[in-house]
């Protein structure tokens, strides 16, 4: 491995997130999304984004990923406000998102290609973090000839090989089936075990936002909220066999109770 | 128990022939294409046969063996000099017609004012047939040649450059795609380059296929120009001296090159995009 591979990266990637809201108007209406969301993530720490459809877990992440401009406040990453999109900011999307015009080793090496990093020092690079994911020996598939899992695993290194301040994940493992998820939550903390990345991951399934993170920010509907922060203290690192433990157990009801009646308020007038 | 299985009216031999010539025709994929163009010959040619007229004459149809014949004739009289002329008509326009097509739908494609100011016009000449064209074409070039050639390049040009366009929008209108450009840092450049011209080249694919036929599609239009070559001119001055054969003969051979002219652009198109795979139903 590499010495960027193993450098821990404790310093850079804290985000503030102050006074935040978000209104979109369609033909004269507003919708509130968010209304004044107010975060702190400090660097290397992973934050989980839990909540039912409709609270706007995926829009917080496209502001900070500078997707989409804020109606009201504003998103720091290292004291610097976020404006538009960067490669300061990898983003690993819920769909499978290469692009099927290029192989794995080519979508990784977008990024570096971009920044104008040497062919010898990327391909070196490139082909280190396809190790780290298992990828190697298909460096030269094209997505179509991937599995989902393997699609996901090259986006999350797409994202990482450009050294970001912060990943943002937006369900990137929702469309995958159990086996392969839990493997992919395993894999992940290994790899940001070692890089200490600061991440923020959105996600509606309790028991994930459970096992990867630091901690939790449970948000609330109508308009989205954060309406509770949950801290996890359980021993890293994490295997599967800690979901079965009491404490993760008891963690897992507790979260239930926060967002079962953020559920229902979603669901009202459908029942 | 053994269940016996009812005797129909036919015999053995009779199924044991249908199966032979099912795994014959229905095996492979290409033998059911030679299937299908020979029961195609073999129907004209019972039509013919039968002087069938109802609703649709074909009594003076020209039969496909009449047409053999007439084709075998045209042979032996150095046929090259019609073929030699008519390609290369065909080529150069669809050559200028793609080039520019695709050159003018990226620009469109991407830059607005490209598109405020040079799509009105072309949507307004889109509409109008080759044929409209003839006497333009015959005031506006030097010679008849070029004008023939520019006959061509209208047929070609307009699905070249719609098809084009539509590519470029429908990948900017792909949020992801754009967006993963947009966080690995890539500037408007690299989104082109590295998203949006692969992106609509499926697209553009289609519409060099589609523009092809369409050259050869206006060939007959383009020779009536001609002085004395070409397929298009034989088929057209055939008709003027009402010697039927070779009219269906110079209307199939323009089929056939246009076919086979479309079947390798879309083999070097499909080379471009290894990245693509097409699985129908009923592919092996």
């Amino acid at each position: 491995m590499t010495t960027q591979l193993e450098q821990r990266q404790t310093t850079k990637g804290a985000v503030q997130v102050e006074g935040l809201s978000v209104t979109f108007r369609n033909r004269g209406q507003e919708t509130h999304v968010l209304n004044q969301i107010q975060l702190g993530i400090k660097p290397g720490e992973f934050v989980c984004l839990l909540g039912p459809s409709g609270c706007g877990k995926s829009t917080l992440l496209n502001v900070i990923a500078g997707f989409i401009k804020p109606t009201a406040g504003y998103v720091m990453v290292d004291q610097a406000p976020i404006t538009r999109p960067g490669a300061d900011r990898g983003f690993v999307f819920q769909q499978y998102s290469l692009l099927p015009w290029k192989t794995a080793f080519q979508n990784i090496e977008l990024g570096l290609k971009i920044r104008g990093m040497a062919k010898g020092d990327r391909t070196e690079l490139v082909h280190d973090y396809l190790n780290r994911v298992g990828l190697y020996k298909h460096r030269n598939s094209y997505p179509h000839q991937m599995s989902g899992g393997m699609q996901q695993r090259a986006s999350i290194v797409r994202a990482l090989v450009n050294s970001p301040s912060v990943l943002l994940m937006d369900e990137p493992f929702a469309a995958l089936d159990a086996q392969t998820r839990h493997m992919m939550q395993e894999l992940l903390l290994d790899i940001w075990e070692d890089l200490k990345t600061t991440v923020i991951f959105v996600t509606h399934d309790i028991e994930e936002a459970i096992f990867l993170g630091d901690r939790i920010c449970i948000m609330g509907v109508q308009p989205g909220h954060i309406k509770a922060e949950l801290p996890i203290g359980l021993r890293r690192p994490r295997h599967f066999d800690d979901t079965l433990s009491a404490e993760f157990v008891a963690l897992h009801r507790q979260v239930f109770e926060c967002i079962r009646e953020e559920t229902m308020k979603s669901m009202e007038g459908c029942l | 128990m053994a269940v016996s299985v009812p005797q129909m009216g036919y015999p053995r031999w009779l199924g044991q022939l249908g199966q032979a010539l099912s795994s014959l025709f229905f095996s492979s994929r290409s033998s059911r294409r030679m299937l299908a163009l020979g029961l195609f010959f073999g129907i004209w040619q019972l039509l013919c046969a039968v002087n069938f007229d109802v609703f649709i004459n074909f009594q003076f149809v020209p039969s496909p063996v009449e047409v053999f014949k007439a084709t075998l004739t045209f042979f032996t009289e150095n046929p090259w000099v019609h073929f030699r002329s008519s390609i290369g008509r065909v080529f150069w326009g669809y050559v200028v017609a793609s080039g520019l097509g695709v050159l003018l739908g990226i620009m469109i494609g991407w830059f607005a004012v490209v598109e405020d100011l040079l799509l009105p016009p072309l949507e307004l000449l889109r509409p109008i047939p080759a044929v409209a064209w003839i006497p333009l074409a015959i005031l506006m070039f030097p010679n008849a040649e070029s004008g023939m050639i520019f006959i061509t390049f209208v047929g070609a040009f307009f699905p070249v450059l719609i098809s084009t366009i539509n590519g470029v929008e429908s990948t900017l209108s792909d949020t992801v795609l754009i967006r993963v450009g947009q966080c690995l840092g890539a500037k408007p450049w690299h989104i082109f380059k590295d998203i949006v011209v692969p992106g609509s080249l499926p697209s553009i694919a289609s519409g060099l296929v589609i523009g092809m036929g369409n050259a050869w599609f206006c060939l007959v239009t383009a020779e009536i120009l001609a002085g004395r070559y070409g397929i298009g001119y034989i088929t057209w001055e055939s008709y003027v001296t009402s010697n039927y054969p070779p009219i269906v003969m110079g209307m199939l051979l323009i089929g056939l090159m246009g076919a086979a002219s479309s079947w390798a652009v879309s083999r070097a198109m499909e080379a471009l995009m290894p990245w693509r795979v097409i699985k129908k139903q009923g592919s092996v």
